[in-house]
Parts: C-alpha cells; structure tokens; sequence
C-alpha cells in the first residue's frame, strides 16, 4: 500500500518535472550556463541575495557594523539595482570568535539564495567559517580579516573560496615595527601581548620580526584569554622583563584591561603602550578611558594622504547623513570596495536570458580571484591567487582624547605616521 | 596489610599517579622558579593582592550559588546574568554622577547610592527568577530546574541587552581611588584595598545573618530538611525566597566591586564571572557558606600566582594563556583528594 503510493508520487513528480521542461520555453535550456559547483537561478523580478558576517555585538560589535556600513552605501551607490534585480542584503553576527563564525557561515550557508557573502570581521572567525560557506559553494570576501595565515600559500584547498580586501598583516606588523624603530629614539625593548586569536597571534609575531631585524629586542612574548578580566599579574610579569614598550595588537575588551591596568603595576608607570586596528574604535576610548591617551595604534590610514578625494569628499559625508556620526572603526572603506569587487564579479558572469538571471558558483568565485586594477576607496584593488586583494596603506595613530564623541579618525586618534608621504 | 591495598584496581593507580604527577609538577616548577629568582620579594605580595581582590569578587558571587544550592540543591546557572544586571544597570546612575563630578566631590555618597541601585536590582531579578522560573517546578526531577536556569541565564543576557544595547560601557575614573596606599610600608593599590575590605566586611555581615538570626536559623533548618522544617511550621517559600534575595544582593555588591577594579560592562560581562564563581563554590564545597568564601579567595589567588609559580619554572612561554587551566586543574585536584571539597558540602549544619 505505502510503496504503491510512493510510487504514485514519483510518477506524478515526473509527469511534472517533464511537463515543465517540456512547457519551458526551449532558449533557457541552451542558455543556462553549465557550473561543476552549481548555478543560482533567479527569476524575473527576484532579489541577488548577498550575505554578511560580521560581528555586530558585544565589545567589538562597532567592527563589524562599521563594515555592513560600508555595504550598505555601496548598495545605496547602486540605487539598490543590479542587471535590473533588487539587491536583498541578508546577514548574521559572527561574535568575533570561531564558534560564532561557525554558525554564522552555516546559517549563511544553508541559504540557497546566498550568491556571495561579505565577511568576516575577525580572523577567528573566518578560519572555521569560510570552509564552511566554501562547501556550500558560496565565495566570500573579508573586509577586515588581516592575519597573514588566511591567504597563505599553503592555505589548502578549503578556502578556495576566500578573498579579502584588508591588508595583511605580515604588511601591518612591519609598518608597526618600522614606526617604532624609526621615530620612537627612547624604545629599545618591547614586550608583546596576544591573546591566542589568529589575528592577534600573527600580528604580535609579524611585529616581533620585523622588531627584532630593525636592531630592537624582544624581552617577552606573553599570551592572556580573551575573556580575562585580571591582567595585573600578567602585566607584573611583563614588568620583571622592564620592556620600554608594550605592544598588544587583539581586542576592545582586553585591551581596555591591559591599557588600565598596565599603568598601576610598579615598574610600568612610564611604559609605551601600542596596539593595532582591533582597538581603532571609539569603543576602546569608553574601554580604556583617560590611560588610553598617548598610547599609539597602527591601521589602515584613512586620511586623505591615502584614501583619495572620493573618500572624504562624497563617501563620509554619505556616511554621517546616513547613521548620524563619523565611521566608528577602520574598514567600512574596505567594506564598500569589497562589495562593489562582488558587484563587478556577478556582472561579469550573470548570464541574463529574458529577465532570468543564472550566476554560476564556480565562475563567480574565479571571476572575483580575477579582479584588477579595480580602483575602490582603499586603492588599487588587485586580487592575488591566494584571495589578497588590497592595495595596502598602514598608518600609525596616536589617541589624544578620551571623549568618544571626539572620534575622528586622523585628528582623534591624530596621524603621526607616515610623516606627509604616500607608503 | 591495609584494607585498600588489597582491592587496588587500574583506576586506583591511574589516579594516584595523576595526583603525584601533579604534584610532582607543582614542585618542581615553584622551586625552580623560586631559585632562578626571576621576580622580587614586592612582586610576589602584588601577586597575591590581586588575587585576593579577584578572589573576594568570586567569594561574593559563589555565595549565592552555595545558598541557593544548601537550600534546593540545585545551580542556578542565571547566578552569573543577576550579578550582570546589577553592575550594568548601575552604570547608568554612576555615569551621570561622574560626568557631573558629584562622585568626585561626595565619594562615599555617590558610591552608596550607585551600590544601593545595584544590590536593589541584582535582588529583584534573583527574586523575579525564583518567582517565575523556578517555583512551578520545585517538586519536577533535578534536571529540570538547571536547565531552567540555564534558560533563564539566556532570557536575562538578552533582555538586558535589548535594554541597553550590545555595546560596552564604562564606568567613570574617580581620581580618590587611583594610585595606591602605603600599608605597613607595602604600596598597596587603592581598589583592590576597598575591594578587599568591602567583601571581607559583606562575608562577614552575610556569615552573621545565616548563622545568628532567626532567619538564617530558619534558612539552615530547610537546608537540613524542607519538609520537617515546614511540619515545625517555617515558612520554606519565605525563606527560599529570601535566599534568592540575599544571594541577589551579595552578586549586586560583587558588580559595583566588579566595576570598581575593571570599569567595563555589557551584557555578556556575567558569564565567566558565573563559572568562575560556580567553581569557587564547589572548591570550596558547595552548600557551604564559608566554604565559598574561602573558595573564592583560594581561586583566585591561583589564578594570579599559580601561573607565575608552578607554570615559569617550567619553561613554558606566556603562561598566563593558561591561567585557567591551572584554576580548572587545581579544582580536579581538589576534587579527587576531597571530593565534597575544601571544607564539605553543608550549609552550616550536616547533612547525613
């Protein structure tokens, strides 16, 4: 009885399926493109579903809302059209640590719709999550992952799908230590701090390096949780090694901890403290308060030295009449040319027959590692076979308020590096 | 021959070995970091003193998890989420009162009044939690309740978050409290003093309350027996609740302390104060008051020093990455040589 009707159904299904193959009208079956992962097919009127993410909460939550930012006026830029569908931009918060990429990119992967993704914001998350999405077909593009270890030649086949438009941090870690052993006479040991994150781990070791090539000594390489809340015993540590500066490149929370508290230990009062993008937010002014003045951090350089007229002259005043406030963290810049890398990307291998769209998986993700010479907010962007795609500009700051209503990237934190030349 | 000689099985030598190889580890790595002398006499004291103001916050939070426990024998895992709610939504008192200078100007005022909003919402939520979430299912199996209150931990992270946003917050610098004091010729920093003092002083006032009134009586008659207690006619929902109230209030005073030393708050800030606390309790032996105590000030003073001592003479880089796990190693050491913990697991009477 049950298979007799199970054949039933079967049956019926064909006789559908046949009777629509036979119904449709016959260019489609020519001109819908062939792919060895797959084709997205989107009807008349449907939506390109382009995915984000990003961390959006908890005290790195301003890293990734600043990137979706940046999508959302690329997006804007574009009228919300592309080939004549609507863009749909759909999205989850990845937490900034791998068990929240892990299940933003299987949330995102498990949306058929998803042509692209946009994400990560950390590189903790990215290691578990973009396998993940690449396994669903789906490629996707980092706004702000900077650890070298993501588009190492070794990398393996799992993040074939993998490409960001950060710089990498072999870059960051070098300009960091450049900086210190080029206009800082007084420091000539340092200590670094990272906090087990591949971002961080990769970026104090790129700094140590370069630290050390440049004549300088490393005199401690000391590691804390990121939840850690306690770091005056790793600080008094850090102390008995008397390093002239201390140089922890990992996150808001944490680096709110170490910067308050590393001047109470005895030994430390007069320590130079620095730190890298993770922390260029107003966010880790509230963290930090008044000892987070004169401390030093190097990121993307945002002024008009490296960013071009278009950046100040019609991306940030779009920024502020749209949310009300300066860019709150360094990559919505990055955010909005990785966007339109993915726009240009489906342009170029959408097959569009009568107002069916058909993007093939594999052709897109090859379509976006083929990106050159794209000129974005950040610069030149030209993406390399291991998905690095920046064109990078590294600065240093120096924070010289604590109001985070005085943030102003370039004024407050102050750039002081590289002195009036293009890198 | 001695009786357990004789029924010595793998398991038996395999834990044995682990103790000795523990131990074994322990003393080694102190005195190796000991001769090679790497720290001064002063660092070491620094050390244990910000240990025990860590440690006097963990005493404050697993006091209510041990309360709770003696009283219904359950965890109540929301325990971390109560201690949040106070610290944050104290925040929103203490930072107008900052940017004003009144908390400049009238310290001790200030600080009363930023504790007292604490403690009165950290005690209502304990007891709304107790309310809603727990007393329809106090006679359901044990599993029920702590999944509840895992729940329950998850409801409050979100309301609070809903409330007050996914960002973090800070709280104000105040000037009299930075630097540090000379005691007994020991600079010594100012928050981690108060600290200290105030949750020796709220231990105390707590240990009077359970062992000296009528209502501690009352609280340790149900721990003892729930239903004999309420056949010689205590009122037990009345005294659960107001266990639920007193741990409330203890969590509410740890978060002011909280945001004294380290300043940040938001929504997630409760849940590794919770476990850390959670584990201080059973350290010490859950369902006991001064085992809690004496649990939390034990942790983390471990925490602090452990890392330092046993890790450096070792020769392993950055060990302060693990910091945990030398806590969470020293609780399974706890565990196997006294597995009811330091000082057993009552509330204040035994149980049999």
């Amino acid at each position: 009885m049950k298979r007799s009707k199970m054949l039933a159904t079967l049956a019926l299904c064909a006789a559908i399926g046949l009777g629509v193959y036979l119904a449709s009208p016959v260019p489609a079956a020519t001109m819908a493109p062939t792919d060895p992962i797959g084709v997205i097919t989107i009807g008349p009127g449907q939506p390109i579903t382009i995915a984000w993410w990003l961390v959006v909460s908890g005290a790195d939550g301003t890293l990734g809302t600043d990137s979706r930012r940046g999508i959302e006026i690329a997006i804007d830029d574009k009228h919300g059209m592309l080939l004549g569908h609507p863009i749909k931009l759909v999205g989850e918060d990845s937490g900034c640590n791998p068990e929240g990429g892990t299940t933003a990119a299987t949330k995102v992967a498990a949306n058929t719709d998803v042509v692209v993704a946009i994400g990560s914001s950390c590189s903790s998350e990215a290691v578990p999550g973009a396998p993940i999405l690449w396994k669903a077909g789906i490629a996707t593009v980092s706004p702000s992952n900077t650890a070298p270890k993501l588009t190492d030649p070794n990398r393996g086949p799992d993040y074939d799908g993998y490409l960001r438009t950060a710089h990498n941090d072999l870059i960051q870690g070098k300009v960091g230590a450049t900086f210190v052993r080029t206009q800082l006479k007084n420091v000539k040991t340092a200590a670094t701090i990272h906090d087990g994150s591949p971002y961080a781990q990769g970026l104090a070791a790129a700094f140590a390096d370069n630290f050390t090539k440049q004549g300088g000594k490393i005199v401690a390489q000391e590691a804390v949780g990121r939840d850690d809340t306690d770091m005056h015993p790793v600080l008094t540590r850090i102390a008995s090694t008397k390093p002239d500066l201390i140089y922890f490149p990992i996150f808001v929370a944490a680096g709110g901890f170490i910067t308050r508290q590393a001047k109470e230990i005895s030994g430390l009062a007069n320590v130079t403290l620095m730190g890298a993008d993770g922390l260029l937010t107003p966010d880790f002014l509230k963290a930090a308060g008044d000892s987070a003045i004169g401390m030093y951090q190097s990121s993307p350089d945002l002024t008009p030295d490296a960013m071009g007229a278009d950046y100040s002259k019609v991306f940030i005043p779009k920024y502020k009449a749209k949310y009300g406030e300066l860019p709150i963290a360094g990559f919505h810049a990055h955010a909005y040319d990785a966007a339109n890398v993915v726009f240009l990307a489906i342009t170029k291998v959408a097959k569009s027959d009568g107002g069916t769209l058909y993007i093939g998986r594999k052709a897109l993700r090859d379509a976006l590692f083929a990106t050159k010479g794209y000129h974005g907010l950040t610069g030149i962007i030209t993406c390399n076979q291991y998905g690095d795609c920046a064109d990078p500009h590294i600065a240093v700051y120096q924070i010289v308020s604590s109001d985070p209503a005085s943030w102003d990237v370039g004024k407050n934190p102050k750039k002081i590096y590289p002195v009036g030349k293009k890198m | 021959m001695p009786r357990g000689l004789t029924r010595l099985t793998y398991v038996d030598l395999f834990l044995w070995a682990f103790r000795i190889g523990i131990v074994a580890l322990v003393v080694v790595g102190s005195v190796a970091t000991l001769v090679a002398g790497r720290y001064t006499g002063q660092q070491w004291l620094d050390f244990v003193e910000f240990g025990l103001a860590q440690g006097g916050i963990y005493a404050l939070i697993a006091l209510g998890y041990t309360m709770v426990y003696g009283v219904l024998n359950m965890i109540n895992f929301a325990h971390g989420e109560v201690f949040m709610s106070g610290a944050f939504t104290a925040y929103f008192v203490a930072a107008p009162l900052g940017a004003s200078g009144f908390l400049g100007r009238h310290l001790l005022a200030g600080l009363l009044l930023v504790l007292f909003v604490s403690v009165a919402t950290s005690t209502t939520v304990a007891v709304l939690v107790e309310r809603i979430a727990y007393r329809p299912l106090r006679r359901a199996p044990r599993l029920v309740p702590l999944i509840t209150a895992i729940g329950a931990s998850f409801f409050l992270q979100y309301t609070f978050r809903g409330l007050y946003g996914a960002g973090i917050h800070s709280y104000p610098d105040i000037a009299a409290l930075s630097g540090t004091w000379r005691i007994g010729g020991i600079p010594i920093l100012r928050t981690q003093a108060i600290v200290l003092l105030a949750s020796v002083v709220m231990m105390f006032v707590l240990y009077t309350i359970v062992m000296r009134t009528k209502i501690g009586k009352a609280m340790r008659a149900v721990a003892e027996d729930r239903d004999t207690a309420a056949l010689m006619g205590v009122n037990v929902d009345q005294v659960i609740v107001f266990t639920f109230a007193l741990g409330g209030a203890m969590a509410g005073a740890a978060g002011i302390l909280y945001a004294l030393v380290f300043k940040q708050v938001h929504f997630f800030m409760g849940f590794v104060p919770g476990i850390k606390a959670f584990t201080a309790a059973v350290l010490g032996g859950i369902g006991n008051v001064p085992g809690a105590m004496l649990g939390g000030l034990f942790l983390g003073i471990v925490e602090s020093v452990g890392p330092a001592l046993f890790l450096d003479g070792l020769g392993i880089r950055a060990p302060y990455q693990l910091r945990d796990v030398v806590a969470f190693t020293m609780l399974l050491i706890m565990l196997i040589f006294r597995p009811s913990g330091i000082l057993g697991e009552r509330l204040a009477t035994k149980k049999a």
